[in-house]
């Protein structure tokens, strides 16, 4: 077939082509990942840190309590790994935003939405691809964890796979809301300070709910209310072989949510870059 | 040529198995429990060891803490310090079934390894109470060093061995005599001593002195003072208590009190290999008839940790009555 473009028979978008574009996003993303080994290193140092440092030095400061989903007590670098690795996952969903709006800048995401796939399915596509990556790092994680003696029983890697796709995705939606926002790559830092931080320290990743309950009411309230606590707690039942049902509802319902959010928002009639006639360089 | 024997008739068959099954039942019922003095709770728990939950808490005599079982697991003895009594209980029903005459203050005792007699260390009065427990008859009193508690009959039950707390030291005690032919110093508050089972070793814990002496009892030489370290955890809190080796004599269980771990260590060569994450002020253990599991009595979380012996790793805690102290296990 040649001639320009416009000699393109209309044909039904089938099941294939909507493959070959979920492939060709999830392969761009992958290649981007493999090329920037500093991205995987610092992806994978961030979370070691807190494990090998921080855990080390709180290991008997903790207090102790048998919180579910634990039969016994457990070391302090036992319990913060869960909160890690979806810690990881958060970053990674923060990352994927802040390649969405460099893509802005550079202009590639002009060429990702001219095409005639329904923008659902790129962002959903974006989305796959990012937690395809997050996959990668949280199991690189979870193993040098394991080196390390956080023992997780093996049954609990494979039941938590599930928990930490679902966790990815609500990240991934909620980051992709975010770089509907941010009209420049600068403004990035921000959403370290206002959405990151807030996320992981406001949440049981670092200390159960008990204790922060015994600090503060409200920030036992502001804790509850937060997503991530809610991927944590999911991941850190399934890693454990049990099913936290509310978590579960919660991190789908926010999934749900931000990706109808993020939907609106790339939607460039009606989102939030319509409103604001698009970010320089692209098409409103 | 053997003679034809008719086949047996399938209700002769149906009978012989319900007996097997019931006899089954029976056996299972009997074994596979473990017992927890509940020294603050002034009961005891019993815990199914299969499923590791608690079956039946009942109450008994004030303070307990010293508890051991019959070698054919028909009786339960309980030191009941503040009623200054040993008292005899039902492990089915966990009634008191009789009281014994133990002295003032009973809290650690052994049993000899043909079931009696029962030596119950006296802390108050400074002795050692032999006591008949089928005649409910003291048989002597012996004076040893103050405040004696940790008791131990070595498996031939020729040898006693009481440590006494402010003497810091283990007397050996001959139970036919009930002289005392041996004393070895030890370190600081002699808490629990524990022969291997060939009888060639006894390890003897120091709670304040945060050891554990292992005593060739032949020569009554201290073969090697074993001593603990626990990233995190400072000096002072390592306090060994409860003393199991397993019964090849390779591995020995120490309970280090408020340092909330129990050491593993290697009984050959006595070095530590593991510190096992257990809950608060861990007191006493022990083990299962198979010692594929070890119970450890949590005084101060007021549960009682499970460890899998063979993986050594903490499986489950699960709750028990108020502070609890001792744990036996029913012999199979």
């Amino acid at each position: 077939m040649s001639g320009s473009p416009f000699a393109a028979p209309l044909r039904p978008l089938g099941a294939r082509g909507y493959a070959i574009c979920l492939s060709g996003i999830v392969w761009r993303e992958l290649l981007r990942f493999v090329q920037q080994k500093e991205r995987f290193l610092s992806a994978l140092v961030r979370p070691l840190l807190w494990l090998f440092i921080f855990a080390a030095g709180f290991r008997s400061a903790l207090g102790i309590s048998i919180i579910p989903p634990y039969d016994t007590y457990v070391l302090y670098e036992v319990y913060v790994t869960p909160g890690l690795a979806v810690m990881i996952q958060l970053f990674n969903g923060m990352q994927s935003s802040l390649s969405m709006v460099y893509d802005r800048e550079v202009g590639s995401m002009r060429v990702l939405l001219t095409s005639p796939f329904p923008r659902w399915w790129l962002l959903f596509s974006k989305l796959i691809a990012g937690v395809v990556v997050s996959l990668v790092q949280v199991y690189v994680f979870l193993a040098v964890a394991f080196l390390w003696g956080v023992e997780i029983p093996l049954y609990g890697y494979v039941l938590a796979l599930p928990a930490f796709i679902l966790s990815g995705f609500m990240l991934g939606a909620i980051g992709l809301v975010i770089s509907s926002l941010v009209r420049q790559l600068e403004n990035f830092a921000s959403v370290m300070n206002f959405v990151i931080f807030p996320m992981f320290f406001a949440s049981s990743a670092l200390y159960p709910l008990w204790r922060v309950r015994d600090a503060s009411e409200a920030l036992y309230v502001a804790c509850l209310i937060n997503p991530f606590t809610h991927a944590v707690e999911l991941a850190r039942f399934a890693l454990y072989g049990a099913f936290n049902p509310v978590a579960c509802a919660v991190v789908a319902g926010t999934t749900l949510v931000f990706f109808a959010l993020a939907v609106i928002a790339y939607d460039p009639g009606r989102g939030v870059m319509g409103l604001r006639g698009g970010p320089k360089g692209e098409a409103s | 040529m053997t003679a034809f024997r008719p086949l047996p008739s399938p209700r002769a068959l149906c009978a012989v198995l319900t007996g097997s099954l019931a006899l089954f039942a029976a056996g299972a019922a009997e074994a596979g429990m473990a017992y927890v003095s509940n020294e603050r709770g002034n009961s005891i728990t019993a815990i199914d060891t299969d499923t590791l939950a608690v079956t039946k808490t009942a109450k008994v005599g004030r303070r307990p803490r010293g508890i051991i079982m019959s070698p054919d697991g028909k009786a339960i003895y309980l030191c009941a310090s503040d009623d200054h009594s040993v008292q005899v209980i039902d492990p089915v029903s966990l009634k008191v079934l009789r009281k014994l005459k133990s002295g003032p203050d009973p809290e650690l005792f052994a049993l000899h390894p043909s079931g009696n007699p029962l030596y119950i260390a006296n802390e108050d009065d400074n002795q050692v109470t032999v006591l008949d427990v089928e005649k409910n008859k003291v048989i002597a009193q012996v004076p040893v060093g103050t405040e004696p508690e940790g008791m131990a009959v070595s498996p031939d039950g020729k040898i006693l061995v009481a440590t006494s707390e402010t003497t810091n030291m283990a007397h050996f005690i001959d139970t036919e005599s009930f002289k005392i032919v041996a004393n070895v110093l030890v370190d600081a508050r002699p808490r629990f001593a524990e022969f291997t089972r060939d009888g060639k070793k006894l390890f003897v814990s120091a709670e304040v002195g945060g050891s554990v002496s292992v005593i060739d009892p032949a020569t009554l030489q201290i073969i090697k003072k074993i001593t603990f370290k626990i990233p995190g955890i400072s000096k002072e809190t390592i306090q060994p208590v409860g003393v199991r080796v397993t019964s090849d004599g390779k591995t020995a269980f120490v309970a280090l009190g408020p340092a909330n771990h129990v050491a593993v260590v290697n009984a050959e060569t006595f070095e530590v290999v593991d510190y096992l994450l257990v809950g608060q002020r861990v007191w006493q253990l022990a083990f299962s008839p198979d010692e594929k599991q070890l119970f450890t009595t949590n005084g101060n979380s007021n549960d009682v940790s499970v460890i899998d012996v063979p993986n050594r790793k903490v499986v489950k805690s699960i709750k028990v009555g108020g502070a609890p102290w001792g744990v036996v296990v029913a012999p199979q």
